[in-house]
């Protein structure tokens, strides 16, 4: 098994760093390059930041805050939100992110997911999927942070974006997010099986247990925390040394 | 420094200066993607950057760093562009630190087998190949290798006067790749890592290049000791 990935995901709107449940009911928790910092000094493996209402009004205010993030901080960075051409693509790599996170401008054109490979490496491209469970077991993906249904089944998604070129998943399930209450962690398993690049679950995160489950039943190579983290309900350190308590390969950097 | 009278002020400013100076590093701009990464680290470490696609400053550079990430055939094509090649041959010949990054690191290969086969700079002989598609006991695993993994040294005392001295062995670095470097020769090798029992190059080394499959640049303060080890090359 290769080291589990910690990841600290920021949601961002305009410059605020916020949380939401369920994907909604945004909280402003406060300025998303100062928690950071914070969890680059904890020892966290990377960095995520959505902006989570640029697809709604089509803009992003993402640029500048990760040009400060990477004036001092040395993790990878990923960028997701209103993601829509490869010049959005180049100006966020312009400004220090290591990776794009697109998820609506791959629905409505696939292709881009290839276009971006091809022209900035798979490395670069992750694949953001919503999900969402319905009546029948399975689970469909959705865009604008839950609110817009795509008939696309999350699996059979995951498995052509990656045939496309992305280079890793950011799996977020809309049931989980925000509750505290775990991961989804058929639905990590059901993708993370399915495809052969890497999956990030996110979405659920309450305790360490619910890391341990994703990873050793689900399958997870990386995943996501965001509130746990920025309300200080866990420490990052508490969190590394009850998943390495639990066997789950980890470095230390 | 002694009194001097207000007219012969200027000499020690000039002393000044001279006492500042910092290591200067050029970073090949032929638009690979986030560049401001490698040379914010760099500064951060205490050198100053230029960030330049002119063949001249890059062939005179007193060390240079290329970047990379992406496509080895598509990479090639700009630097062709670019009349980056000749350069950037140049400059590895003249004997003066070149640092090669990831897909920096690839280039200086001979060439690579991705998507159909493209030659490559030839600094270092060898080339690059896939990484294998499962782990050492035939089961699947995944691609790319993401993630932090820790560097291994092939023979003791291999690391000695090379940007890896001084390394803790224990502590990982940021990999993202799908391909990795095959040197033809045992000897250029300077570290590899192990993904899931299977032992790939993580950096390759001949007299003034070094190449890094890994990035320092997004590896906390491991990567920033190395790159303060190029600069002070």
């Amino acid at each position: 098994m290769s080291n589990l990935r910690l990841i600290a995901r920021l949601d961002v709107k305009g410059s605020n760093l916020i949380k939401g449940v369920h994907l909604e009911g945004l909280r402003k928790v406060g300025n998303p390059q100062a928690y950071a910092q914070r969890y680059y000094h904890d020892g966290i493996d990377e960095i995520i930041y959505m902006d989570v209402v640029a697809s709604l009004f089509g803009r992003n205010h993402l640029a500048e805050i990760i040009e400060h993030t990477a004036e001092n901080v040395f993790i990878p960075i990923t960028v997701g939100g209103g993601i829509r051409s490869r010049d959005d693509v180049k100006q966020l790599l312009r400004a220090g992110a290591d990776k794009v996170a697109v998820n609506t401008a791959a629905i409505l054109r696939p292709d881009l997911i290839t276009e971006l490979a091809e022209w900035f490496g798979s490395q670069c491209v992750v694949l953001s999927i919503e999900a969402k469970q319905q009546p029948n077991g399975r689970w469909e993906a959705y865009t604008d942070n839950g609110r817009e249904r795509t008939g696309f089944d999350v699996v059979e998604w995951a498995v052509k974006g990656a045939r496309l070129g992305a280079g890793e998943i950011l799996l977020t399930s809309i049931d989980k997010e925000g509750t505290r209450k775990g991961f989804d962690v058929e639905l990590v398993r059901a993708v993370s099986t399915a495809v052969g690049i890497p999956v990030i679950a996110s979405g659920g995160m309450g305790e360490v247990n619910h890391l341990v489950d994703v990873v050793t039943t689900g399958h997870a190579d990386a995943v996501a925390i965001a509130d746990a983290l920025h309300f200080d309900r866990l420490s990052f350190e508490a969190i590394r040394t009850g998943a390495r308590a639990a066997g789950l390969p980890l470095l230390s950097h | 420094m002694p009194e001097l009278p207000d007219y012969l002020y200027f000499l020690t400013e000039g002393f000044a200066d001279l006492n500042t100076q910092k290591p200067m590093i050029t970073v090949v701009d032929y638009g690979a993607g986030n560049i401001l990464s490698v040379t914010r680290a760099l500064e951060h470490v205490g050198a100053t950057t230029i960030v330049t696609g002119d063949p001249k400053i890059v062939e005179q550079a007193e060390k240079l760093l290329l970047p990379g990430v992406g496509a080895f055939g598509r990479a090639m094509d700009n630097l062709s562009q670019r009349d980056l090649i000749e350069p950037i041959r140049g400059h590895a010949a003249s004997g003066r630190p070149f640092l090669g990054v990831c897909l920096g690191m690839q280039l200086m290969l001979n060439g690579s087998e991705e998507f159909g086969g493209h030659e490559g700079l030839g600094l270092i002989p060898g080339n690059v190949v896939s990484i294998p598609r499962t782990t050492s006991h035939g089961d699947p695993h995944k691609i790319p290798h993401i993630g932090w993994n820790t560097l291994l040294q092939p023979q003791p005392g291999r690391w000695k006067n090379t940007i890896l001295d001084g390394i803790d062995k224990t502590i990982g670095m940021y990999f993202v790749h799908s391909f990795s470097a095959a040197p033809t020769n045992e000897t250029d090798r300077l570290a590899d890592t192990d993904y899931n029992g299977q032992i790939i190059s993580a950096a390759i080394q001949h007299e003034n290049l070094t190449g890094l499959q890994c990035h320092p640049e997004k590896s906390g303060s491991v990567g920033l000791r190395v790159l303060k080890n190029f600069i002070d090359q």
